[in-house]
Parts: structure tokens; C-alpha cells; sequence
């Protein structure tokens, strides 16, 4: 691949000009990874070409990233493995590097970024023509889910077994998805969460389809890694990933009659109202609990502004996780994402009590809400114990 | 009644009419002579039956009743009873018990056999006629299948707007309720027709044929709607192969053709088709299948005018869509627009790109924004895109640009007025030269390879508004991984945040952006309008626009790639 060779060399200047000593290493990196593809006689493994890709997206080097996506299509590769067993796996440890702090938020977004123009690279190149054509689908993500790439993998590889694919994008506002679906009138509807906080959204979009007599699938991390949550919400399927969605889709989704069913049927517990007093009171329930924390501790009023804002985005967000664990009225779903905010400032160096902390503020500010209350002290009691000095999420 | 007389039965439903009287004989054949007159003048047919079963005296109405039954050929017992009675009489039961009636039909009337016991183990039978209750009950029961059955066809009819859909759905069920098989015949579209075929429990054909619909008695007229028609019976030896299902197992009995009557106007026709096997249709089911038609009619005119109204608004609208941008001359593009409304497609912000028309011409960019939103404003962004696209030849000059667009809107009926941001973009070896002109509008925002972010030093007057426009225009030179964002007020005036009311603001931007350094174009706009959304959370917000201009990290012989994800209008790739 004498092409990707040049060009990476022009990153490695350009770069080298600009940038840190660290992304120039990674970049010098990519150019000898490269010249190992030409070099080799063996067509890479899936993992290889995985490790490759890596260390050209986090290098931010969109020109290699491209050529060995190119190289190994053009090597013969298959277009669902690259899809899936490369760049997917690429994609699942960027979210794992943040995780694990060893990225911060920006480089992943950059890194998203040269992954969905690698996406976009391989799916504009000439294809044979699948062995055959299929009816039409619409594939989009929630509103609210900036998460793209998974339905887009989802979106080329139904393209690639001869679906015809609308692919709606990012945060697709319901009345668009509804509109679109009214024109289209596709064999099924594919809807993509990543966030559990977008279920109810996610809910309300499920319903509306089925409304219309179209079946709807849903995938993605919001659903759980068993589907629970799709079952729970009433959609027609589920399935793990692309390839099992694609399996699933070609066997054939029924829709269920839907026209006299209403959210509420599915979720009765949703008449405590604890659910619409959590979200509606967010901004309240936020306040309240940073007011308590500067009483509990000097360390929060001595905080900067910004820290404050941190502070009260961390609280925002266990509100949030907690009203949509009312919503599913599964305490599982809060106490993982505790668990999952407790490594995460773990690997920031960021004490876990002051998680507790929050919590323990949070209780007090719903005595009346027996639901809520009982989800939290599940959460607590995985958690270390406070010292009274330090606030949720704060360096 | 005398007081000395006993009642010895009482059957559920009758009067106490059986007594006993004096000297009743064991097994006469004159019953009614000594048994008494009281049911001898009932206003029913009574019976008297001995043990074994043989009738041993009968009221007129009696007689009457079964001499007509006989007239008609119905078979009787020896003893002179309907089988269905006989049956009755000789089932065991406790002598205690009140015995239960029985119903059955005799000469095509029904009863309910109403038993009263005498003493001595002779059975009065009361022969109660139901005939009138019974063929209420039965069109009751019919009634209100018919009423779930249109309840159900009204809701999957008018669930859905979509045309062929609409069509499967009445096929299907018409297949499925009232006849074996249907075929939906949609008006022309120029000389051909979408066939939409179903048979009972099995799939749906589609296909769209140049079909002549004179072959068909009525369906030529059915179609055009007027003067109106009746649902009409026909010959299945006169019908043309077409009107058959695929594959539609077995000669046709039956056939119905009914117009399906749409909204003024003709929503196209239905034609049942039953097989010989199967009997033919009845009177109510042609009754019942004009109503099915009118629902369909009605659904499928309603989802034909959707279709329309959704055709003539895309038109109308492709105009006032952002763009999709790409690559150009070595400098990437990315906008992401968000409308205030989630409904909406267009509002009051917009941004173009015009490419030079080669590499050593400047390319023209332009992000604005109107007062107001939604449709209004919407129109008012076209108009300041067709003029700023007409000024292309004089783009070079920001000043005299403005200056033009000012005077047209100033003359314009509109009183709304816009400020805007023009740059123009030109590629120099490894550099991007930009100029860059502020209308009254936020100064876009450099953001360095080091991660510094820099305002443009440009400013001006607005449009629209004001008779002279006033502008300093500023040169900014972009290094490989650079980018200059130009924005509307919709993001940094985003209120929420995690205590509700804040401004997302310039600051928490500038913020932003500094981890943008060396991000492709398409990453800086997503993250800016991710962040802005999620500050938002579900708040009210205006339009959001977002353009950046990237000279790339990766250098001048990138990838050039349409990027899919850009507006709103879905992609849709063939495989």
C-alpha cells in the first residue's frame, strides 16, 4: 500500500511540526504498522488489523486509519468482518480507554470521529451485489443518543446482506422518525440506545412505531446485555449486536397489536408517580443535595465554579440514572451505574465516599419515596464508607 | 283457581298452570278431555307424554304445530315427538329436581320444551317459542362481531398514512373476513394500476400492471368514483386473469366488485373473490363489506393526500435544507443544524458553502441567522441565500456583499432582519487562508493546534435593519489541525445545565473547544451540538447552527468523502 505510506508520512511532518512529542510517536508507530501490511504475505487476522487501526485512530491519524482500511479491503477482506471484528472492536476500546482514564473525553471524540469516516470509506466503495435483495428498513438512534456508530455499523452491515437501509442518524427527534416511517412504511423499525437514561425516550419511540403496525427492534448497551429492558418496554425483538439483529430481521419480526396499548400498560408501576416526581423536580433535587454537601463539608465551598459545575453534573447524572431506574423499576440499573461511576473515578483517583456522600444527601431528600429510597440503599451498600469531608466526583 | 287445588310443578319461566285434577286417567288417549282446559287454551303448544315416550294428548297449537311439520317432511318419533324432545324426555333425572328445558326447532321454528311433571309420571311439555328472541340473539352476536371486526379495521386502517401500506391492510383483511381472497385495485397512476392481492391466511402480492379495467364489469366506473356504484355482483367467468391472485388454489364461486369511496375522490376499487368450494355471499355480507370499503376508502384517501401534502412539503423545503458539506480544495467543512422545534425540518439559522471553482479560487461561506424561527424565518433564509448566491461573482469583497444584501432586504417586504458571518476560504501549501466578516453577528472562534482558542477580531452591523452597513473584516491563517468555528446565538444561549438555568455561554464553548485541536471538522460540530443538547436537556431552545472550516491534521490528499450523516434527509443506500 505504497499510497498509505506517503500519505502517513505526511501526517508524521505535519504532525511533528505541531503536535506533542507523545502523538508523534504513536504516529511514527502507524508508519511502520503500515509498511508491516505490505510487507507481510498473509492476509491479517481481524485482531491484527484491529491493533493497527487503533494506533492510527488514537495517533488522531485519519490518513493511515483510512489507507489500512482500504489496503485491507482491497486485499479481500470481508466487509462485515472490517465492520464488525475490527472496527467495532477499535470503537469498544476507545470507550474502555476512557474508562480506564487512559484517554480523556476529547481524544475519544476525535477518535469516533476517524472511526466513522472509516466507516464511511468502507461503505462507499463497490460492493458486489448481495446474493439478494431484501425489503426496506429504517435504522436509527434515539432521541437524544449521540452514540452513532453502532447503528451505523448495524446500518451497512443490513446494507451489506441486501437490505434496503434508511438511516436516520444520531438523535432522531420521534416526530421525524414517525414521519419518515409514514413514507417509507419499512418491514421493520431498528432503534439504537446506548445510554440507559435514554429507555423512556426510547420507549415512547417504540410505541409510536408499533402504533403504526411496524415492528421495532431495539439493540444497544441501554437494553442490557440480555434484553431485558427491550422485553420489558415491549418491542417486537432484540438482539445482542449486527450480526444477531441481521439474523433476527431475516427470520422475520411480527408486529404485535398495538393500537389499544398505552406506555402505561406496560409499566405499571409507574402510577407511584415517583418516577415523574424524580425527573420533573431534577433541577430541585440538585440544588438541594449541593446545598447539603457545602453544609456537610468545607471542601465543596471552597470549591471553583467550574468544580462546583462538575459537581452538580455528577449529582444530575445519578438523578437522572435513578429516575430511570424508577421508570424500568429495576434497582439493578442504578446500582451499575454506581458501580460503574465508582471505577470511573477510581481510575481518576477520585475517592468513591464522596460518592456516598451524595447518595447519602440524596436519601434525605426523598424520605416520601419508598421505590427510590430502596434503589439507593441497594446502591450504598455497595459503596465504601464517607468520611465527612468530600463531595461526589470531585478531584 | 279453587283453594283445594295443589300445584305439583313449577318449570322456570311458565306459569303455575299444572294442577291436579280430579280423576286423571292412567294412559287415555283423550287426554284433554280429563287432564282439564287450563293448557288446552294456552297461548303455546303443550304436549302431554306418557313414560315411554308417546304423546297422549296435545293443545291446538299443538296439533297445529305439528301437522306444518310434517307438511315439510320433519321426522317425529313414533310416539309423535321431535327427536330432540324425545331425547329429552327419556334422559334420567331425580325425581326431586325441577326438570331443565330444552331447546330444539320444530317446522324451522325454535322452542324452549318447558317439562311439568304430573303425579302419575306423565310429562306436560310446554313448548315455549324463542324463534324471534333467537334470531335477535344470533344478529346481536353477529352485530357486534362486525362492530369489533370494523373496530379493528379502523384502527389498523387509520394507524398507519402510508399508501401501499393502507392497501395491504385492506386486502388482508378483506381476505381474511369476508372473502377467500381481495385484490385492492389503486386509481391510475398514468395507464397503470398498483394491485395489492391477499388471500385468507396467506401472503401479500404487490405488483403495479397496465391492466384494462373495462374487462372487469363495474370496475371501470368504480374507479373513477362518480357517478356512484354500487358493490355489484359478477360472473367468475367473466373475470380477466389479472383480477385472480397468484397462485389462488381452486375455481371462483363468487365475486364482488365495490368501490372504495375516498374523500371527493375516488380511493380506487375492492374486489372479494370466494371459491366454488365456499358458499356464495349473502345479502348482509355485501352490507357488511360496503362498510369495510367505506373505511379503507376513507383510510386510503386519507394516506394518499398525506403522501401528497409529505411530496409537495419536501419540494418546497429542499431548498431550505442546509447543505451537505464535504471536503473541498483540500479544506473540510462540517455543519450540524438543530431546528428549535423537533418537528421542524427548517427555522432561522442556515449556512452555505460554495466551492470555488478550482483550487486557486476562494470558496465562499456563509452562516447566518434571522430573527425569529420556524417556517417564517425559514423563507426569509432562502431569500438571503438566493441573493447571497447571485452576489457569488462579487463574493471576494465582504463589504460590497453586505452591502447589496442590505439594500434588497431593506426594499424587501420583510421587516425581519439578519446578521451573518461570511468567510472566504482559500488553500496556500499547507496553510488555509480565511477572511472573515462579521454582520452584527458572534465573532467565530479559532481553535489552534495547541489547543488556544483565539475570537476573530471582526465585527459589524447587522442587516435589514439599518440603511449603511459597517464591517471590519479579519485575515486568519489556519495551520494543519486548525479549525474556525462559526456558530448562532442558539448555542451559547442554551439554558440548563445541571442547575437548570444557565447559559451554556461563550465560555463553557471556548471550553469545549480547547479539546478540539486536531479533531476532523465533522468532531467539532457533533461535539459542540452534543454538549450544547445535553446542557439543554429537554429545555426549550432556539435554532442551533454550527459550521466549522478544518485545515486537516492529516494534510491536503485526504480522503474525500461525502459524508452521510449531514442534514437531516435519511440516506438510503441500495444495496
Amino acid at each position: 500500500m505504497p499510497a498509505g505510506t506517503v500519505m502517513t508520512s505526511t501526517v508524521k511532518a505535519s504532525t511533528v511540526k505541531t503536535g506533542t512529542v507523545k502523538t508523534g510517536t504513536v504516529t511514527t508507530g502507524t508508519v511502520n504498522a503500515a509498511k508491516g501490511t505490505a510487507d507481510t504475505a498473509a492476509p491479517p487476522t481481524p485482531s491484527d488489523l484491529a491493533e493497527r487501526l487503533w494506533t492510527a485512530v488514537i495517533g488522531r491519524d485519519e490518513p493511515a486509519a483510512m489507507a489500512l482500511a482500504t489496503a485491507a479491503a482491497d486485499a479481500g477482506a470481508d466487509g462485515e468482518t472490517l465492520l464488525l471484528d475490527v472496527v467495532a472492536a477499535v470503537q469498544r476500546r476507545v470507550g474502555h480507554e476512557w474508562a480506564a482514564n487512559r484517554i480523556g473525553v476529547a481524544e475519544e471524540h476525535a477518535a469516533t470521529a476517524i472511526i466513522d469516516r472509516v466507516v464511511t470509506v468502507l461503505a462507499h466503495r463497490p460492493t458486489p451485489p448481495p446474493s439478494r435483495t431484501r425489503g426496506n428498513v429504517t435504522v436509527a438512534c434515539v432521541d437524544g443518543e449521540w452514540h452513532s456508530l453502532p447503528a451505523r455499523l448495524l446500518a451497512e452491515t443490513l446494507t451489506g446482506r441486501g437490505w434496503r437501509v434508511d438511516f436516520l442518524g444520531a438523535h432522531t427527534p420521534t416526530p421525524h422518525l414517525i414521519a419518515h416511517v409514514h413514507q417509507s412504511n419499512p418491514a421493520a423499525a431498528l432503534l439504537s440506545a446506548s445510554l440507559p437514561t435514554h429507555l423512556p425516550t426510547a420507549h415512547q419511540a417504540v410505541t409510536a412505531v408499533q402504533s403504526l403496525g411496524i415492528p421495532v427492534m431495539v439493540g444497544g448497551a441501554a437494553f442490557g446485555t440480555d434484553g431485558r429492558y427491550a422485553r420489558l418496554l415491549g418491542a417486537d425483538a432484540w438482539a445482542p449486536d449486527a450480526r444477531g439483529a441481521a439474523d433476527r430481521l431475516a427470520r422475520g419480526i411480527t408486529a404485535r397489536h398495538a393500537e389499544r396499548r398505552h406506555e402505561i400498560d406496560d409499566l405499571p408501576h409507574l402510577a407511584d408517580q415517583e418516577y415523574t416526581f424524580v425527573k420533573s423536580n431534577r433541577t430541585t433535587l440538585v440544588r438541594r443535595c449541593l446545598a447539603a454537601l457545602d453544609e456537610r463539608g468545607p471542601d465543596t465551598r471552597a470549591y471553583s465554579a467550574a468544580q462546583r459545575e462538575r459537581t452538580a453534573e455528577d449529582l444530575a447524572h445519578i438523578v437522572d440514572f435513578l429516575a430511570t431506574a424508577l421508570y424500568v423499576d429495576e434497582a439493578d440499573l442504578f446500582t451499575s451505574f454506581i458501580g460503574w461511576t465508582r471505577d470511573i473515578l477510581t481510575a481518576r483517583n477520585v475517592p468513591a465516599a464522596g460518592l456516598r456522600l451524595g447518595l447519602d444527601i440524596l436519601t434525605e431528600q426523598l424520605r416520601d419515596f419508598p421505590r427510590a429510597l430502596g434503589f439507593i440503599r441497594v446502591a450504598i451498600d455497595t459503596l465504601p464508607t464517607a468520611p465527612a469531608h468530600s463531595g461526589p466526583g470531585t478531584a | 283457581m279453587s283453594s283445594d287445588k295443589e300445584v305439583v310443578g313449577c318449570a322456570r319461566r311458565v306459569p303455575r298452570l299444572v294442577i291436579r285434577t280430579s280423576g286423571t286417567p292412567k294412559t287415555p288417549r283423550d287426554g284433554d278431555v280429563h287432564v282439564g282446559s287450563i293448557w288446552n287454551d294456552a297461548p303455546c303448544p303443550v304436549l302431554v307424554v306418557d313414560a315411554d315416550g308417546d304423546v297422549i294428548g296435545s293443545n291446538e297449537g299443538a296439533r297445529r304445530l305439528f301437522a306444518h311439520a310434517e307438511e315439510v317432511g320433519e321426522g317425529l318419533t313414533a310416539g309423535g315427538l321431535p327427536h330432540w324432545l324425545a331425547r329429552a324426555h327419556h334422559r334420567p333425572h331425580p325425581a326431586a329436581a325441577p326438570q331443565e328445558a330444552v331447546s330444539g326447532t320444530v317446522a324451522g321454528r325454535t322452542f324452549a320444551a318447558h317439562p311439568s311433571r304430573i303425579e302419575n309420571g306423565d310429562v306436560v311439555w310446554w313448548l315455549v317459542e324463542d324463534t324471534d328472541l333467537r334470531r335477535a340473539e344470533q344478529e346481536l352476536r353477529h352485530e357486534r362481531e362486525r362492530a369489533a371486526l370494523l373496530a379493528d379495521v379502523s384502527g389498523a386502517l387509520l394507524s398507519s398514512l402510508n399508501l401501499e401500506r393502507c392497501a395491504e391492510v385492506t386486502a388482508r383483511m378483506a381476505a381474511d373476513h369476508l372473502a377467500d381472497a381481495a385484490v385492492v385495485v389503486a386509481p391510475a397512476q398514468g395507464r397503470r394500476h398498483a394491485l395489492t392481492y391477499a388471500q385468507g391466511g396467506g401472503g401479500i402480492t404487490r405488483t403495479v400492471a397496465s391492466i384494462d379495467p373495462r374487462t372487469v364489469p363495474g370496475l371501470a366506473e368504480a374507479l373513477q368514483g362518480f357517478p356512484p356504484v354500487p358493490a355489484r355482483w359478477i360472473d367468475p367467468d367473466d373475470i380477466p386473469d389479472w383480477s385472480v391472485p397468484p397462485g389462488f388454489a381452486g375455481p371462483i364461486g363468487s365475486v364482488i366488485v365495490t368501490p372504495l369511496p375516498g374523500h371527493g375522490v375516488p380511493a380506487g376499487v375492492l374486489i372479494l373473490l370466494r371459491a366454488s368450494t365456499h358458499r356464495a355471499f349473502t345479502d348482509g355480507e355485501e352490507v357488511f363489506a360496503r362498510l369495510f370499503a367505506a373505511r379503507a376508502g376513507a383510510a386510503l384517501s386519507a394516506a394518499r393526500l398525506y403522501a401528497e401534502q409529505a411530496s409537495i412539503t419536501t419540494t418546497l423545503l429542499r431548498e431550505l435544507l442546509p447543505p451537505r458539506l464535504e471536503r473541498v480544495h483540500g479544506v473540510e467543512y462540517a455543519g450540524v443544524y438543530r431546528t428549535s422545534q423537533d418537528h421542524e425540518r427548517v427555522g432561522g439559522d442556515f449556512y452555505d458553502v460554495h466551492p470555488g471553482a478550482d483550487a486557486s479560487r476562494e470558496t465562499f461561506v456563509v452562516l447566518g441567522d434571522v430573527a425569529g424561527k420556524g417556517l417564517e424565518a425559514a423563507v426569509l433564509t432562502g431569500k438571503i441565500r438566493s441573493v447571497l448566491h447571485a452576489l457569488l461573482p462579487l463574493s471576494g469583497d465582504h463589504q460590497q456583499v453586505l452591502v447589496l444584501l442590505n439594500d434588497a432586504l431593506m426594499n424587501s417586504h420583510h421587516t425581519r432582519f439578519a446578521t451573518l458571518v461570511l468567510a472566504s476560504v482559500r488553500r496556500s501549501a499547507g496553510q488555509v487562508l480565511l477572511r472573515l466578516t462579521s454582520a452584527g453577528h458572534l465573532p467565530p472562534l479559532i481553535v489552534r493546534a495547541d489547543g488556544r482558542v483565539e475570537e476573530a477580531a471582526t465585527g459589524g452591523t447587522l442587516v435589514g435593519a439599518l440603511p449603511d452597513v459597517r464591517t471590519r473584516s479579519v485575515d486568519v491563517v489556519l495551520a494543519p489541525g486548525e479549525t474556525c468555528l462559526l456558530y448562532t446565538d442558539g448555542i451559547t444561549e442554551a439554558r440548563g445545565g445541571p442547575l437548570g438555568d444557565d447559559f451554556y455561554g461563550e465560555e463553557r464553548l471556548r471550553e469545549a473547544l480547547r479539546e478540539c485541536a486536531r479533531m476532523p471538522a465533522e468532531a467539532v460540530v457533533e461535539r459542540v451540538q452534543m454538549l450544547a443538547a445535553q446542557w439543554l436537556g429537554g429545555g426549550r431552545h432556539d435554532d442551533m447552527a454550527t459550521l466549522a472550516i478544518t485545515n486537516p491534521a492529516g494534510g491536503v490528499d485526504g480522503f474525500a468523502v461525502a459524508d452521510d450523516r449531514e442534514g437531516r434527509e435519511p440516506c438510503r443506500r441500495e444495496p
